[in-house]
């Protein structure tokens, strides 16, 4: 969900930035990093932790604690809440240690 | 090998004044910043700052920034890298650098430090389900993004970075439940309570999160009341439906590859965890590599601000560079430092400050 | 009260209202509790009103004869600590800074609101403003029953 309107913001409008989470074809906006796209879109689960399979999200939003890891374009272990967003990514959630193909 | 003067890692305000009253003194000065913006933690920032006027009292955190950014328009000796991550220092002053994914060394004759801090985190039944979040976290997503955190919030930590947050949770119509606090008062500004109390937003003191509730998603808390012993009362259990729950339970200073070049550090209680012993210079056990700002003790950004410009002084002088205004321009910087710390809200930063000296010495004898 | 929860005791707010017959002109009232290291309010009164002096940490003092109340202060501090209170008659009217949306318009009837944050009375908005200086804090007058005097600091609007 988005914030329509602000008392001290201003939220202009952007590009709209088509990705695919899952398998499916998503949308963001340009400016968005893939952790804020995702959760605009109610995405929540980011990944599952490798032993017990635990849904995780993201903490700290500025890339400090590595909670937000996902696979992006094949490539595990990024980032995603300091990644920007750009057109075409395909994101995934990661199960396990990172394994790069 | 690129070769400069000065290299501060981390463009927030701390690095910002830093490079500024380096500038001034006519070296080279590079800023390596890992986000893609520059001004830290400023740029989440919407409520008018304290402070007085040489901290920009009264100007919402955003505009101080670009306030920071634009003083330091004039100077040609500038170079500012967004969106590159330091990798490595290295004890001949190398500092290594991803810089668009390209591996780049730099040297310099000093070094500031300028990292900030990052979000401690509350060790509670289920705490890494999703849904629960750092409070820069909450911040980042409505500030920066325009992205609605959640439907309802609670908010763990009555700080001032919790009590901030919940207004601008409020502010960007999300309903905030409560605010929990462990301690028996309230940890921040009472003016900041105020505000919120009168929004309906009710403060429970004596009170922490044992439990978070949800399979997949947080869907409740589970909140105990705490004894004069932080110890649970039993019988006080209460459950909560929310969605959100927002962590807000301190920073601790972020420097980590100070461990690389040897650094001491010192766990200091009262500045937020290990920080690198520093002399009054902002001088750590390295003797070209400086430290200022949240990096080097949790305090607030006006204190980041005013320690910023002088490292950057205290650098010229490292570096034998003539500053125009070094005398009196330390003095005032230092005075106003020692004014802001002044007050009963400064009494636990001027504790740890004392404990950081004897480190210091104790480091060096 | 206040370090438990926020709400400041009925002996602080008195303590910062003036006898009720000086507010027959708009006093402002500073309900600054604590010794923070601020103070815009006393940089930005045109009167020279408001003493800090040379350590920010000081509480603010009101130079009441010097006061108009104009309300800069009210969209100046940082903390929103201030209000303009005035006795007319039969009410007290207010100048109180609100961030927030949506925002009132001249001649609603608003939810009066007191510290703790409960509903208390009807508040008639009788003024709004918002300016560049004031950076996003609006200034909206505002008359309650006078008997709320001293129990009234906002207001919320009636739509949820």
């Amino acid at each position: 969900m988005r914030i329509d309107k602000h008392p001290i913001l201003e939220f202009p409008k952007r590009h709209v930035i088509f990705f695919m989470f899952e398998g499916k074809e998503v949308s963001g906006f340009e400016g968005d990093t893939i952790a804020s796209a995702l959760h605009a879109l109610d995405v929540k689960i980011f990944s599952y932790s490798t032993i017990n399979h635990r849904p995780r999200g993201f903490y700290c939003a500025i890339g400090n604690c590595a909670s937000c890891k996902m696979i992006v374009d094949g490539m595990p272990n990024v980032k995603t809440c300091i990644t920007p967003l750009i057109s075409g990514m395909v994101v995934e959630r990661q199960t396990n240690k990172g394994v790069i193909k | 090998m690129i070769e400069k003067d000065l290299i501060i890692i981390g463009g927030g305000p701390s690095g910002l004044c830093a490079a500024k009253t380096a500038l001034e003194a006519g070296i080279s000065v590079l800023i390596i910043e890992r986000n893609e913006h520059f001004g830290g933690q400023l740029v989440k920032q919407t409520h008018k700052f304290f402070g007085s006027k040489e901290q920009y009292a009264k100007t919402r955190g955003y505009d101080i920034a670009q306030k920071l950014l634009s003083d330091l328009s004039d100077f040609s000796n500038l170079t500012m890298l967004k969106g590159a991550t330091v990798v490595g220092l290295y004890s001949d002053n190398v500092v290594t650098a991803l810089v668009e994914n390209k591996y780049i060394r730099y040297h310099a004759n000093a070094i500031i430090v300028a990292t900030g801090a990052s979000e401690k985190f509350l060790a509670f039944e289920n705490n890494d389900l999703p849904g629960i979040y750092g409070a820069g976290a909450i911040q980042t997503l409505m500030n920066l993004y325009g992205v609605l955190p959640g439907n309802q919030v609670v908010m763990v930590g009555s700080g001032n970075i919790g009590l901030i947050v919940s207004y601008q949770l409020l502010q960007a119509g999300v309903k905030v439940k409560a605010i929990i606090e462990a301690s028996t008062k309230i940890g921040g500004y009472k003016v900041h309570a105020s505000k919120i109390a009168r929004l309906g937003v009710p403060i429970l003191t004596s009170t922490t999160v044992k439990k978070a509730i949800g399979e997949t998603e947080l869907k409740a808390i589970e909140i105990v009341s705490l004894d004069e012993n932080w110890k649970e009362i039993q019988g006080t259990s209460k459950v909560i439906e929310v969605d959100t729950l927002c962590i807000s339970v301190g920073l601790t200073p972020m420097h980590q590859f100070l461990s690389m070049v040897g650094a001491q550090t010192k766990y200091v209680q009262e500045l937020g965890g290990f920080v690198p012993v520093v002399n009054e210079h902002h001088q750590t056990s390295v003797n070209s590599i400086f430290v200022c700002g949240d990096a080097v003790g949790i305090e607030e950004a006006s204190s980041a601000m005013m320690e910023g410009y002088l490292t950057g002084l205290y650098v010229t002088e490292f570096l034998n560079v003539k500053h125009p205004g070094y005398l009196k321009e330390t003095a005032y910087y230092e005075k106003q430092l020692s004014m802001l710390r002044d007050g009963p809200f400064g009494t636990k930063t001027r504790v740890g400050l004392e404990k950081l000296k004897e480190g210091y010495l104790h480091a060096k004898s | 009260m206040l370090n438990r929860n926020g709400v400041p005791s009925n002996e602080q707010v008195l303590s910062r209202f003036p006898k009720s017959n000086i507010l027959v002109r708009p006093k402002a009232i500073l309900e600054c509790y604590e010794d923070i290291p601020c103070n815009p309010c006393e940089t930005s009164c045109p009167f020279g009103a408001i003493i800090i002096g040379p350590n920010i940490n000081t509480q603010p003092k009101l130079d009441i004869q010097a006061c108009t109340g104009c309300g800069i202060c009210v969209t100046s501090c940082p903390g929103l600590a201030i209000i303009v209170a005035q006795i007319k008659g039969h009410e007290a009217l207010f100048k109180i800074p609100y961030e927030l949306l949506p925002y009132p318009n001249k001649g609603d009837i608003w939810h009066g609101i007191n510290r703790k944050g409960d509903v208390i009375c009807d508040a008639k908005i009788e003024q709004t403003s918002l300016n560049k200086k004031q950076d996003h804090t609006m200034l909206v007058t505002v008359s309650v029953p006078v008997i709320h005097l001293h129990e009234f600091v906002t207001i919320r609007s009636k739509h949820e």
